[in-house]
């Protein structure tokens, strides 16, 4: 009944409430990566231009200007000061995201994300789960190197490299040999390392990270104590550390890492409804079994 | 850095710090060398009009592509992964489509970052400047009266103009570039006759030779 296609880690969802609700989060997603691109990839193919430029900085609607705070960040530290339209563009979206959730932009927007999500799907059906373990950490080196990068040659430096930019380009205007790139890309999570891009090495996620951590909506685990411990929610979630403390914890029951995607994995996973998307002021709520909630209320207070 | 607290002592800390910082490091330089070694946009590649020195722009551009889709004629394009200039920055090579000097400057007016001047009037845009580097091929040098890089100038008259000379004894006509009217626009190297243009936008260090280094028999 249920197709060898789907990912193990959502068999529970599907089992519990069907194809579609098990993925209802994943196809928003998938869909707003499309529509994203497809707005951009509009003007130069079909002649439509509501949307100028490309990820790193846009036009909407002839109206505003959109900028990319990373890139900004990098140009600053390059010595250079941007002009006002991509420095005002970039705390929109700065703000955007502050209230989002930082890494929406990694799960809702990337194209990269599609590439590294097959590579996971691949790994799991392959059976190749052996691991050579990354640290997570390791963005954050990258991330502070791509801006002493920029200061010591006084460029955008990770503009040399960038999958992300190389990708979404790919589409808007052209890539030439950075296939190669995407393909290492590729190849590095499937063969390597478990999500070694997106979780473990990408400076862009892990400057969103750090946007994120501020970010007003968050998936809250409000109905944890129906957790029957089956471990979708964990398989299902690109950045699994960031479950825990929300799930088993005693504290908030929101997800308040700033590495959450808010990608709603563990939403469509859950056979059990324990996840819901909420905002990040959400307190533990007192729940039917009685002994561990008043317990609960006396120590959150 | 870590969620869960750690015990630390001074020398720990230390040591920790020390292994970021040689990380960030080793990324960095990595990075900047990697940098160091892609091409810088030359003599093939030209920037839009009203670019920033080539340092600067690297520091300003983010490859957005706002110039190339404002510009009406496509000579712009966004450098793909192994073309001359740095992935993902604007160019245009003239012997394909050039500069067709917009009064309004659109790819120019278009740039939020400032890489390139919204400010500038394209007359004086320094996009490079025209060398005529073909002298055995030129059908002008040859005692033909070609002329169409003279012709096909969109500042004739002032950035290239036809000057007497003479050849094995006979009188010909020498397109010459006035360099400080040429903004290198290319359309000169657009419709040179020859195989390969003999007449060439370059930068302005690789086209032009500059004042001498001996002052000899200049004014004080």
């Amino acid at each position: 009944m249920i197709g060898w296609w789907i990912s193990d880690s959502r068999r529970f969802g599907v089992q519990a409430h069907g194809l579609l609700r098990a993925h209802k989060w994943w196809l928003l997603r998938r869909t707003s990566q499309a529509s994203v691109l497809a707005l951009f990839m509009l003007g130069p193919t079909a002649g439509i231009w509501i949307a100028r430029g490309n990820f790193a900085a846009s036009e909407i609607g002839g109206l505003f200007t959109l900028g990319d705070p990373y890139m900004v960040a990098q140009s600053l530290f390059g010595g250079n000061f941007p002009a006002m339209p991509v420095l005002t563009g970039a705390l929109i979206i700065l703000a955007f995201y502050l209230v989002v959730g930082g890494r929406v932009y990694c799960g809702w927007v990337c194209p990269v994300n599609v590439v590294t999500d097959f590579a996971y799907w691949l790994r799991e059906k392959t059976g190749l789960t052996r691991d050579r373990k990354l640290d997570r950490r390791t963005r954050l080196v990258i991330l502070g190197a791509t801006l002493a990068a920029s200061m010591v040659t006084g460029t955008i430096a990770w503009e040399f490299l960038n999958p992300v930019s190389l990708l979404q380009r790919a589409f808007i205007s052209g890539i030439g040999f950075g296939w190669a790139i995407i393909l290492a890309v590729f190849l590095l999570d499937l063969f390597v390392s478990r999500r070694a891009w997106c979780s473990h090495l990408c400076p862009v996620g892990a400057f969103y990270g750090q946007i994120g951590r501020g970010s007003v909506i968050r998936v809250s685990a409000r109905n944890r104590d129906a957790c029957t411990d089956c471990g979708a929610c964990f398989n299902v979630c690109p950045e699994p550390h960031v479950i825990a403390p929300a799930l088993k914890g005693k504290a908030s029951p929101v997800i308040l890492s700033g590495d959450c995607h808010n990608c709603g994995g563990c939403i469509d996973a859950c056979p059990v409804d324990v996840f819901h998307s909420g905002f990040r002021w959400e307190k533990a709520t007192p729940t039917k079994s009685a002994a561990p909630s008043s317990e609960r209320e006396q120590t959150v207070g | 850095m870590a969620s869960n607290p750690r015990k630390m002592n001074r020398r720990t800390a230390l040591t920790e710090t020390g292994r970021l910082a040689g990380a960030v490091c080793l990324g960095s330089f990595s990075l900047a060398a990697l940098i160091q070694t892609t091409g810088r946009a030359d003599a093939r590649a030209m920037r839009p009009p009203g670019a920033q020195p080539e340092d600067d722009f690297l520091a300003a551009c983010v490859r957005c592509g706002l110039c190339v889709q404002a510009c009406p004629y496509g000579t712009l394009s966004l450098a793909e992964w192994g073309q001359e200039p740095p992935v993902g920055t604007p160019f245009f090579t003239p012997r394909e489509v050039p500069c067709y000097m917009c009064r309004d400057v659109p790819c120019a007016r278009a740039c939020p970052t400032g890489a390139l001047d919204s400010e500038i009037a394209i007359r004086d845009a320094d996009m490079g400047v025209a060398v005529l580097v073909g002298h055995e091929d030129c059908l002008n040098y040859k005692g033909m009266n070609c002329s169409i890089c003279v012709r096909v100038c969109p500042i004739r008259g002032d950035a290239i103009t036809l000057e007497p000379g003479e050849v094995n004894g006979r009188a010909i006509m020498i397109p010459t570039v006035h360099s400080d009217h040429c903004t290198g626009c290319g359309t000169c190297e657009k419709h040179c006759v020859t195989g390969h243009a003999s007449i060439r936008v370059l930068p302005r260090d690789l086209g032009l030779g500059g004042q001498g280094r001996n002052r000899a028999g200049r004014s004080a």
